[in-house]
């Protein structure tokens, strides 16, 4: 394993921030950490770094142990949240930086910044002053910064936290197929799930300072691990239920589930593909609350007699008016139990 | 405490500890022990002498009525400074705070010129005001105009005036509006000006040396009469204890207020508030202030100049190259020399000092301990000079540290009373560079050190500059230490003006005057080299 973590734990004034987190990345892989801001997911990449030190637990490289070993030697790269470019240099200053660092000769500095430069697409960028950049700008060239001393292992903050949404997407599908092509180990933690399924080999939800899940995007996706990580993945139709055979006790009455369910009290998620629409009478009677365009489809709430709310999605054309009152069915193929 | 901050603080707490701790303590000891035995009763003794409660008495209250005084006539400059524009703002900045960086002494000088004997006032109209007290409150004024117009509209001028605006939209009048939203943002700046200003007229040494007269005295010029006219170290001693006492209570009020002062606020560019002045009440202020500034920080310094040009030729000029024999061993315009070289020695000392500590002090992690730290740095700034250069004089004279022959005394007296200027210069800009841009160079393989030179030093380079140009300054007008403790061979400049305003005689006063003159523009000239290179208004001075 390049890097691994054994029971890392951090903690702010008596608080854990990072709670006994267990590791593993491997050459070339990317992973990243997902979770809501405060669930320590910043911490871990400064323990790597070698910004924060441990209060237990252990951080190595290439198996080697870290513990005592301080940042400038770790030869890691990291890419801040808010890119923290040194304003009193230019963009090729800013990029030489790691390598002056290391002694490398000045013609070889320049040789490497020109091919950075190039790879993030800022070609001939080398003598703009900082402060003239964009916000996408200054992106590329924090990553040409932390990428110039082929760091063993890279780690992104946030990496497009700042940006508008067109940009993001955009660069997200960049950076991939870059780190595809350089095989760079990367470790990247954001609070935005498209992000992470977008750039991730693997995905590691964290909350309150420990791992909720781990998996490739599609494992995650299919089977959030517990309510916690469906709720956070966006999933509304969350509810405890009992399960006996092929179907659920709820409050939204009997749901179907998939063969081979666990059985008893469970957690149970309905994704809202699987919230079927169909004439009132029929199935479980709702009032429509409100309905919100999600470009491909719309989004419906739905109000059932003395239950949570649902949410449904449907096609345009089939989409209800608010104050509407339908049935509901459900889809065994999209209802999954949780834990 | 992390073994790097360790490694910083201990050159500063050294040289404090040395330089500062270690006099104070020869003070207390001076003054409390009799035949090796403690005597606090000497406390209670000395300070019900009458002559000595008179002196306490009048140090308190002309304190405070300068202070009132200085906020009354200053605050409205504050108004204007801060929400006006007009044109010539900018030298207008700059002379207001030309006060602030003279030394007592010129200025004790020109306040002579203007209202003593044969000064203007007296040829004009037979008025004549260094006789009452008058002279020294409106010489106070002229010091702390600067630290008002400073400290109170810097602030102002970065209030965000749509705060009010807002408190307008919901019902309040004009009046309210600035009464509910401004005045409470502004109370805490407005206090910590005034404590400031209370501390330093209440430690008020040149100004009141030189137009006290035998009538007036504050407890330094009383500490500096026991010691160098009476040799009642003891007295003196005591004195000085008391003092220390009172300053320190009073700067401990001041940390506070300061501490409270940075409570949120939502601050704006100060460039975007002011504006041009409207109708003829906003006009009429603006020309008042002017008026003010006019007449009580220019004039003085106009008559300064005139008088000393007195004679034709340049005669007092000239006089000041010759041997006189009395007063000074040597020529007068050595003193030149001898501050110029005392100064450089002094920024150096100052700069690195207080450079470390500043470094220290703004780590992050910052605990209660540094903080203590800080407040300690000040106090050799409130304490008073007479106090270092008292607790020189006898801490310094015997083995194992005897420095009394050896010329750096003075540098490291004067560096003792620059360096809590350097630190308050450099911490805020230090504070403000970004610890993850620290961390950004780290990660890329900068070592702590090279971190330091890469990121902190290019950000820095600007406040070292000013910080080294205020050190300077100080060090330049240092009249409260240096009198005590240079030789009598090699005066520096404010100390050959006190002597020459000593002795009788026309010839005398006019040398005065025009050393006075060059030690102001020397200083004047520093300063605006600095106006040039500072851009950020906030700081303290």
């Amino acid at each position: 394993m390049l890097l691994s973590l054994q029971d890392a734990t951090v903690r702010f004034g008596g608080r854990p921030v990072l709670d006994a987190v267990g590791l593993d990345v491997a050459e070339h892989e990317i992973v990243c950490v997902l979770g809501p801001s405060g669930s320590g997911k910043s911490t871990l990449l400064r323990v790597v770094a070698g910004l924060q030190p441990l209060d237990g637990g252990l951080v190595s490289l290439d198996g080697r142990d870290q513990s005592g070993v301080p940042a400038h030697k770790r030869g890691v790269g990291l890419m801040f949240q808010d890119h923290q470019l040194f304003p009193q240099r230019d963009v090729g200053g800013n990029v030489a930086f790691g390598l002056r660092m290391h002694g490398t000769s000045r013609p070889q500095q320049q040789e490497r910044v020109r091919e950075l430069l190039d790879l993030v697409g800022l070609p001939g960028a080398a003598r703009r002053a900082v402060a003239s950049l964009s916000g996408g700008e200054q992106q590329r060239v924090a990553l040409a910064r932390a990428l110039a001393p082929r760091p063993r292992l890279l780690m992104l903050d946030e990496p497009l936290g700042q940006l508008d949404r067109s940009l993001r997407e955009r660069l997200v599908v960049e950076l991939r197929e870059l780190f595809g092509r350089l095989g760079t180990t990367v470790l990247a933690v954001t609070h935005d799930q498209g992000e992470a399924f977008a750039l991730a080999d693997r995905v590691v939800v964290m909350r309150d300072g420990r791992i909720a899940q781990s998996g490739t995007p599609l494992e995650v996706w299919q089977r959030p691990a517990d309510a916690f990580v469906a709720r956070f993945l966006g999933f509304d139709n969350v509810v405890e239920g009992t399960v006996a055979g092929q179907a659920a006790d709820t409050p939204w009455g009997k749901l179907p589930v998939p063969e081979n369910a666990a059985q008893g009290a469970r957690t149970l998620l309905v994704r809202p593909a699987g919230v079927r629409l169909v004439e009132a009478g029929e199935g479980l009677p709702c009032t429509v609350a409100a309905r919100t365009f999600r470009g491909t489809h719309v989004a419906v709430r739905l109000q059932p007699e003395d239950a949570p709310r649902l949410e449904a999605a449907c096609a345009l054309q089939d989409a209800p008016e608010a104050g509407e009152r339908v049935g509901v069915e459900f889809d065994a193929a999209e209802v999954v139990v949780l834990d | 405490m992390s073994a790097a901050r360790l490694g910083l603080m201990a050159v500063p707490v050294a040289f404090f500890a040395l330089f500062f701790a270690w006099p104070v303590a020869a003070i207390v000891a001076r003054g409390l022990k009799v035949d090796g035995a403690w005597q606090f009763g000497r406390i209670a003794d000395v300070v019900t002498q009458p002559d000595i409660r008179h002196v306490l008495w009048f140090t308190t209250w002309q304190a405070l009525a300068s202070t009132a005084l200085t906020l009354l006539i200053a605050l409205p400059g504050a108004y204007v400074f801060a929400r006006f524009d007009f044109s010539g703002k900018q030298v207008l900045r700059a002379v207001v705070t030309v006060p602030f960086v003279l030394p007592t002494v010129v200025v004790g000088t020109a306040f002579l010129a203007l209202v003593g004997r044969g000064g203007l006032l007296d040829e004009l109209w037979g008025v004549r005001l260094d006789t009452t007290v008058w002279a020294i409150l409106l010489a106070h004024v002229f010091f702390n105009y600067a630290v008002v117009v400073r400290t109170v509209g810097g602030l102002w001028a970065q209030l965000d005036p749509r705060q009010e605006e807002a408190a307008r939209m919901l019902g309040a009048s004009p009046l309210r509006a600035w009464r509910k939203v401004t005045l409470p943002a502004l109370a805490p700046a407005v206090a910590a000006a005034a404590l400031m200003v209370f501390l330093f007229t209440f430690t008020s040494f040149g100004v009141v040396q030189i137009l006290g007269g035998p009538t007036f005295s504050t407890l330094e010029v009383e500490i500096y009469r026991q010691t160098s006219e009476i040799f009642d170290l003891s007295t003196a001693a005591v004195l000085t204890i008391v003092q220390f006492v009172a300053v320190g209570a009073i700067l401990a009020v001041h940390a506070w207020t300061v501490r409270r002062r940075e409570t949120a606020l939502r601050l704006v560019d100060a460039s975007v508030t002011a504006r041009r002045p409207r109708g003829a009440r906003e006009w009429g202020l603006l020309a008042g202030v002017l008026a003010t500034v006019a007449v009580l920080l220019v004039l003085p310094l106009a008559v300064l100049v005139q008088r000393s040009l007195g004679t034709a030729d340049f005669g007092y000029y000239r006089a000041l190259t010759h041997e006189d024999g009395g007063t000074f061993l040597v020529p007068p315009i050595e003193a030149i020399g001898n501050s110029l070289q005392y100064a450089v020695a002094a920024t150096a000392i100052a700069v690195v000092i207080g450079g470390l500590a500043a470094a220290a002090l703004a780590r992050r992690d910052a605990g209660r301990l540094v903080r203590g730290f800080d407040a300690l740095l000040m106090l050799p700034l409130g304490v008073s000079a007479v106090t270092v250069g008292f607790g020189f004089l006898i801490a310094l004279d015997e083995p194992p540290l005897d420095l009394r022959s050896s010329w750096i005394l003075v540098p490291l007296a004067q560096a003792l009373v620059g360096a809590p200027f350097v630190v308050r210069t450099m911490l805020p800009v230090l504070r403000a560079v970004d610890a993850r841009l620290r961390e950004a160079a780290a990660v890329l393989g900068a070592s702590p050190w090279r971190v330091w030179r890469e990121v902190d030093l290019p950000l820095v380079r600007r406040a070292l500059l000013v910080a080294a140009g205020f050190a300077f300054a100080v060090s330049l007008g240092e009249f409260g230490a240096t009198v005590f403790i240079a030789r009598a061979d090699r005066p520096t400049l404010p100390v050959a003006v006190a002597r020459l305003l000593g002795r009788p005689g026309e010839l005398n006063y006019g040398q005065a005057m025009a050393l006075s003159t060059i030690l102001m523009v020397v200083c004047a000239v520093a300063l605006l080299v600095l106006e040039r290179l500072r851009t950020d208004r906030t700081g303290e001075f």
